[in-house]
């Protein structure tokens, strides 16, 4: 019945079976629109957010999903500005990844704000000494940015490309991308630093504070490279899942070496960068402050979760990722590449959670954050939301150039 | 004048807490959620949603019976002088300022959108979340301050050093025709409330006001100063275990140095 959208040549499940798919995953998104509506219409105490816990499930999967999404500007500047040609296989679907990730990010960041609708301050009353204001620029730029690079590949829908004015001016964006590429380069730079820099200027915390270079804590730049290091690696993961659960080659497995190639050089770079400024913390910052590392680390955050974060997940991946026989080993490849995401997903928990659990006051005492069901389901419908983006654009867009080719 | 000089020259509002006198009685909370017109709840049990912009707490010197003590530490804002203070320099939208007149660390509530990124910058917890939507029993609603506002729903409070009499006690002095505001006529009310006057307040670039002395005090600290936030509230104790629990490391720096001797 819709096979007039569907590209040609390509082949699709029927529609009732697509229908039936979205409905199962739609109920993930109710579940979500429903905790939605408990936040907006009672107010954060629907989460298990408090005075202490001011950042929680919220801002870690936010924060998460936005360096997972890095694989987007990442792959962007790989393809149009170092012009590797091989990328050109996997680019629109990284565009896709980023654009789920950066917007679900935003519809989670509305719900965490205790005044969504003041949201615009931001803009109006910027104060140009936060990072998080760059933090608010960027992102919301960023993400005009990815709807651009999105647009010419809703316009290559069948239908909407037989409209002249929409296939030419779907062909004139493509010339251009490069500009949007580099702007989107640019934006991501610097809001995923200062993403990581929003937590290393808290000075007056010890667990976060990081030394400085020039104006940006350390934080700014490991978290860049942690972002580029995790993001072609969730691309891959992600595509690899789309090919399990469609059944079709869709990218030449030469592409997804190349991805975990460069991913495994990003990680080496990060988690060396990333063990001598925890090594230069533990050893220089904490004790200026009367800490030691051990105290920080206390149950029930364990010294084990620093060495899950760094070694397992982190010097383990990027050792396996640079040894080519993994890369072209699925076997390996893949538990490489979940290794790495989840070393980033730890990280910007032990960033967000851990760094607010530890009391700095000597008689002030730990806390527990639980999250609500509201945060869970909120967060799940965001997963749901992409799920239900990817499917639509996989059946209705030709995303990727080499599918035809390859089945 | 060089820009130092400059603002030497205005006052720089303090406090000094004499915790040797503290009985915690809780005299100061109360006058000051009164003061400021402070939501509560019925059920107030979960004291990390709580908000008490001067709240006591309870600290001991970890020593088990007979010779264990206790004490009491009032924790208002601590209205931090550095050159960034933690919270102003991380609000994205300017929603907390540091005054230049008077030092004071303020909260510009219609402007706040409850990010909660100052409540993470602030090591004393001193700031608090708006949970709920602020509802007093019908009989209070008369009882509220007219000078200060009621906060809505999603935004951050905190302690201000009941800035609105300073408010007052300027427009006082300009109608007496005077330039200075005296000590008597600017006091937050924790300082007139506490009955043991373990809280004095006053002006700590004035050599005439009580906290310009106390805070020369041999036994004068304040809270977490390692990490250089300069609060501007001094706490006084004779107690060395009291001392020590102003910052990390204290307690362990003391027991190598009995250790060493």
């Amino acid at each position: 019945m819709d096979s007039i959208l569907i590209p040609k040549g390509l082949k699709r499940c029927s529609l009732i079976q697509f229908v039936a798919w979205l409905g199962f995953v739609s109920m993930f998104l109710g579940a979500g629109g429903i905790g939605a509506l408990c936040v907006f219409g009672l107010g954060l105490n629907q989460t298990g957010l408090n005075d202490y816990f001011g950042f929680g499930l919220w801002i870690t999967f936010d924060l998460a999903v936005i360096a997972l999404g890095a694989g987007a500007f990442f792959t962007g500047f790989l393809t149009y500005i170092l012009k590797i040609k091989e990328l050109k296989a996997i680019i629109n679907f990284a565009v896709i990844i980023g654009f789920i990730c950066y917007s679900g990010a935003m519809v989670i960041l509305g719900l965490d704000v205790g005044q969504p609708l003041r949201a615009w301050f931001g803009y109006w009353h910027p104060n140009i000494h936060s990072m998080l204001t760059e933090v608010i620029f960027c992102i919301t730029c960023y993400l005009t940015v990815l709807m651009i690079e999105y647009l010419p590949l809703l316009l290559e829908n069948r239908k909407l490309d037989e409209i002249p004015l929409f296939h030419n001016f779907s062909h004139s964006l493509h010339e251009i991308m490069m500009v949007f590429a580099g702007v989107g380069t640019f934006l991501s730079f610097f809001h995923q630093g200062s993403l990581g820099g929003m937590y290393g200027v808290l000075f007056a915390r010890p667990f976060l504070y990081r030394p400085h270079f020039f104006i940006w804590p350390t934080s700014f730049f490991l978290f860049i490279l942690s972002a580029v290091a995790s993001g072609p690696a969730f691309t891959v993961l992600i595509t690899s899942l789309t090919q399990l659960v469609t059944g079709k080659k869709l990218v030449k497995r030469s592409v997804f070496s190349l991805m975990a190639k460069i991913s495994g050089i990003m990680l080496s770079i990060y988690i060396i960068f990333k063990i001598i400024d925890t090594w230069y913390w533990a050893k220089h910052i904490l004790p200026d402050m009367g800490l030691t590392l051990a105290e920080l680390y206390a149950p029930p955050y364990s010294m084990s979760l620093l060495f899950i974060e760094l070694i397992v997940c982190g010097v383990l991946p990027a050792i396996l990722l640079l040894m080519p026989k993994v890369r072209e080993n699925d076997f390996l490849l893949y538990p490489a590449l979940l290794l790495n995401i989840l070393g980033i997903i730890i990280n910007r928990f032990v960033f967000t959670v851990q760094g607010l659990a530890i009391p700095v006051m000597p008689f002030d005492s730990w806390q527990i954050y639980i999250p609500s069901w509201q945060e869970w389901v909120t967060s799940i419908a965001v997963i749901a939301y992409g799920i239900v983006v990817i499917s639509l654009s996989f059946r209705y867009l030709p995303v990727f150039p080499q599918e035809k080719e390859l089945n | 004048m060089d820009k130092a000089h400059e603002l030497e020259k205005h006052p720089k509002y303090g406090m000094v807490i004499d915790l040797d006198k503290c009985t915690g009685c809780g005299a100061c909370t109360v006058a000051c959620m009164e003061e400021n017109n402070i939501p509560f709840r019925k059920d107030e049990t979960n004291k990390l949603r709580s908000i008490t912009w001067l709240r006591v707490y309870r600290i001991n010197n970890g020593k088990s019976y007979p010779d264990t003590e206790y004490a009491y530490l009032p924790r208002p804002c601590q209205h931090c002088d550095s050159h960034h203070t933690p919270c102003v320099s991380v609000c994205p939208v300017n929603a907390t300022d540091k005054g230049r007149e008077d030092g004071i660390i303020s909260q510009v509530h219609p402007r706040c959108i409850g990010c909660r990124y100052c409540m993470a910058a602030c090591p004393y917890h001193a700031r608090y979340f708006n949970w709920w939507d602020p509802i007093w029993p019908k009989e209070m609603k008369q009882m509220l301050s007219p000078d200060v506002s009621v906060r809505p729903r999603g935004v951050v409070e905190k302690c201000t050093f009941c800035h609105h009499r300073l408010k007052r006690a300027k427009a006082q002095a300009m109608m007496d025709g005077r330039e200075e505001i005296r000590e008597k006529d600017y006091q937050t009310a924790c300082t007139q409330a506490c009955s043991a006057g373990a809280i004095v307040f006053g002006d700590l670039n004035n050599p005439e006001h009580m906290v310009n002395k106390l805070k020369t005090s041999p036994n004068a600290f304040r809270l977490l100063e390692k990490l250089h936030t300069e609060p501007k509230v001094y706490y006084l104790s004779t107690k060395k275990w009291v001392r020590q629990q102003a910052d990390n490391g204290l307690l362990e720096a003391h027991k190598a140095d009995v250790e060493h001797a």
